[in-house]
């Protein structure tokens, strides 16, 4: 059983249907990633899944639960938490305030363990704990935004552009990162429209076309598809 | 309980100050000689402002919910003493009248007669249900929109006010509109004397001076609680906050349910001092009043929100009626008005020179100081999409 099924989700914002039947599948251990254009309903699609914008119609099961209808602060507490897209850290507060909202539902004592490992896959966060979030450089928020997701403890975490707006060599280590998330037994799903990056990490792909699947595949052959390569690797 | 500990673990200078502070404030009335002041008076409505400004600093200035419509929770608590500590249900129990835990002229009058702790305790349960009620449509909004329906729900809780003459049960009305339900009983303590404030207003001040304490705990209580860093998490992105796993729905009914029952407790308090229920008071300045106490006094801050409130009670209460139009400088210059008047004109003019001195309020929360004096940098573009 995958760890998370997606069949023939619609999800609308309003009357415009953003979302026109996604099925897909992610299963435990994997980075599964989702490319396309702007508007092809990648976003639409984590925000389907975490509950942000419930889907209409089709079903969304997490271990075999289905969640369709479950409320964002529940979908986390199951154990799938999300890095928003454009990163949304809350700018006012502290890294280490952000870190800590990041594990808002849970009540354990073990805060600190998950700091460190947080801290230790991103040392500048360490260094800044005490800085406003909204002060820092766009990679530094990326980070923290990845991290903040991690203090949920999830088994499946979404991330949404990791790579946006930031320089070449960040994205490169922010990447690097990820793929190490990955490997301590993190299932990640990632959206995102630089898809040389996404390809090169992940297993699976899945390409998206205004709010249908259009091809999916293992990562390597979807490199090598010249439809995709002319669309989105700008070969 | 966890109120009182948290009270405990203030940093030492903190308490020290604060203790200091607040039994000098408690000493202040017996610095004045006649009991019946004019400058008790005004003390004893900054207390109750204070309350107010405290209640609605959980909705404006943690939850970042703009509530134009605070007023309403005024009405709830003033009419909660005027239903339960009046006559005004004149003929119940054959005209015997229900008494609990009042005793003295009180418990020999027709109606409902209700102990003063009671009337708080029902006037912040109505209010709390009210505010959630007010907080379900506005769910779906945001910001502005939000300000235009609890505007619009101090508007209807004011309108009911002024027609409860007419909204008729049996032999009894709702309100009494703009002729008053008056008297009400007036305050009884257990442990200490009747008060009784046609002969001192000192028991008033010390017993709104003792809510207003309590008030101020919790609310400090709050804030750096679980609830009240999910409160700030929603005021700063909301859509991040929900994707921490912050329930959006739970944490902003009860910014609104927090801030109504602050307002109701305050309401019974200032409507046993009036002495007099009636609809003139529910008006949608009130809302206006207490806002503008918040941010004079700085959005989020505890301690800015109950000067602000202290200050505008100040000049509404003292400044204005005893001193500017004692002076009456614009009859000796031939111009004849009074400055009472003009009081919103004064708090307008007030409000535009503390935007251009100081925008984050007299004692700023130190987050919302960053806030507003942050220069525009290339974050700030990632904030202003959501706006």
């Amino acid at each position: 059983m995958a760890l998370l099924e997606l069949d023939d989700v619609h999800t609308f914002y309003g009357n415009i249907e953003a979302l026109k039947g996604i099925s897909l599948e992610v299963d435990e251990g994997e980075i599964v990633t989702l490319i396309g254009s702007n508007g092809a309903g990648k976003s639409t699609t984590l925000r389907s899944i975490s509950g942000l914008t419930p889907p209409r119609q089709g079903s969304i099961r997490f271990r075999g639960q289905e969640i369709g209808e479950t409320p964002p602060q529940d979908i986390v507490r199951l154990g799938i938490s999300q890095s928003p897209e454009g990163r949304r850290v809350f700018p006012r507060m502290s890294v280490r305030d952000n870190l800590e909202l990041g594990a808002y539902l849970r009540r354990d004592a073990r805060l600190e363990e998950d700091l460190d490992r947080v801290y230790e896959l991103f040392p500048r966060l360490q260094e800044r704990q005490r800085q406003k979030a909204g002060t820092m450089s766009g990679g530094e928020q990326q980070m923290l935004a990845i991290g903040r997701a991690l203090m949920a403890q999830p088994k499946l975490l979404l991330l949404d552009e990791p790579g946006m707006g930031l320089a070449p060599i960040l994205v490169e280590r922010i990447y690097e990162t990820i793929a190490r998330i990955n490997q301590q037994g993190t299932t990640i799903l990632l959206v995102e429209q630089n898809a040389n990056y996404a390809l090169d990490v992940s297993s699976r792909g899945y390409v998206l076309e205004t709010g249908t699947v259009a091809l999916s595949d293992r990562s390597e052959a979807l490199r090598e598809n010249p439809d995709v390569q002319r669309a989105y690797l700008g070969t | 309980m966890s109120a009182l500990q948290d009270f405990w673990r203030w940093r030492r200078r903190d308490t020290v100050l604060a203790i200091g502070a607040l039994t000098l404030v408690a000493l202040f009335p017996l610095a004045i000689s006649n009991p019946l002041d004019a400058k008790l008076d005004f003390a004893i409505y900054a207390v109750a402002y204070s309350i107010f400004a405290l209640g609605l600093n959980i909705v404006v200035g943690f939850a970042g919910l703009l509530d134009l419509g605070y007023v309403a929770f005024y009405a709830i608590g003033a009419y909660s003493v005027g239903w339960f500590a009046s006559d005004h249900f004149a003929y119940i129990n054959h005209g015997k009248g229900i008494h609990i835990g009042v005793s003295g002229l009180a418990s020999t009058l027709a109606g409902i007669h209700f102990n003063f702790l009671l009337l708080v305790v029902a006037a912040m349960i109505i209010a709390a249900v009210l505010g959630t009620l007010i907080g379900l449509p506005t769910l779906r909004l945001r910001g502005d929109y939000i300000a235009i329906v609890t505007l619009a729900f101090g508007e209807i809780i004011g309108t009911i006010a002024f027609n409860g003459d007419s909204i008729k049960a049996g032999r009894y009305t709702l309100t009494e509109g703009p002729t008053a339900i008056s008297p009400v009983d007036q305050p009884q303590i257990p442990g200490f004397s009747q008060l009784d404030s046609a002969t001192s207003l000192r028991g008033y001040f010390w017993l709104g001076l003792a809510m207003a304490i309590i008030v101020l705990i919790v609310n400090r209580s709050l804030r750096d609680s679980r609830l009240g860093r999910a409160w700030i998490a929603v005021r700063e992105d909301e859509v991040a906050a929900a994707s921490m796993g912050v329930p959006l729905v739970r944490t902003k009914l009860l910014a609104y349910a927090v801030g109504a029952a602050l307002g109701g407790a305050a309401g019974a308090f200032l409507g046993s001092y009036t002495n007099s229920i009636s609809s003139d008071q529910f008006v949608f300045s009130f809302s206006i009043f207490i806002l503008a106490a918040v941010i004079l006094g700085g959005l989020g801050s505890i301690w800015g929100v109950v000067l602000g409130a202290v200050v505008l009670a100040f000049i509404e209460r003292y400044f204005i009626p005893d001193v500017l139009d004692k002076i009456n400088i614009q009859n000796k210059i031939g111009l004849h008005f009074a400055f009472a008047d003009l009081g919103f004109g004064i708090f307008g003019f007030l409000l535009v020179i503390m935007m251009i001195l100081r925008p984050e309020g007299l004692f700023p929360e130190r987050r919302r100081k960053i806030e507003l004096t942050e220069s525009a940098t290339a974050d700030e573009s990632l904030y202003e999409v959501r706006a």
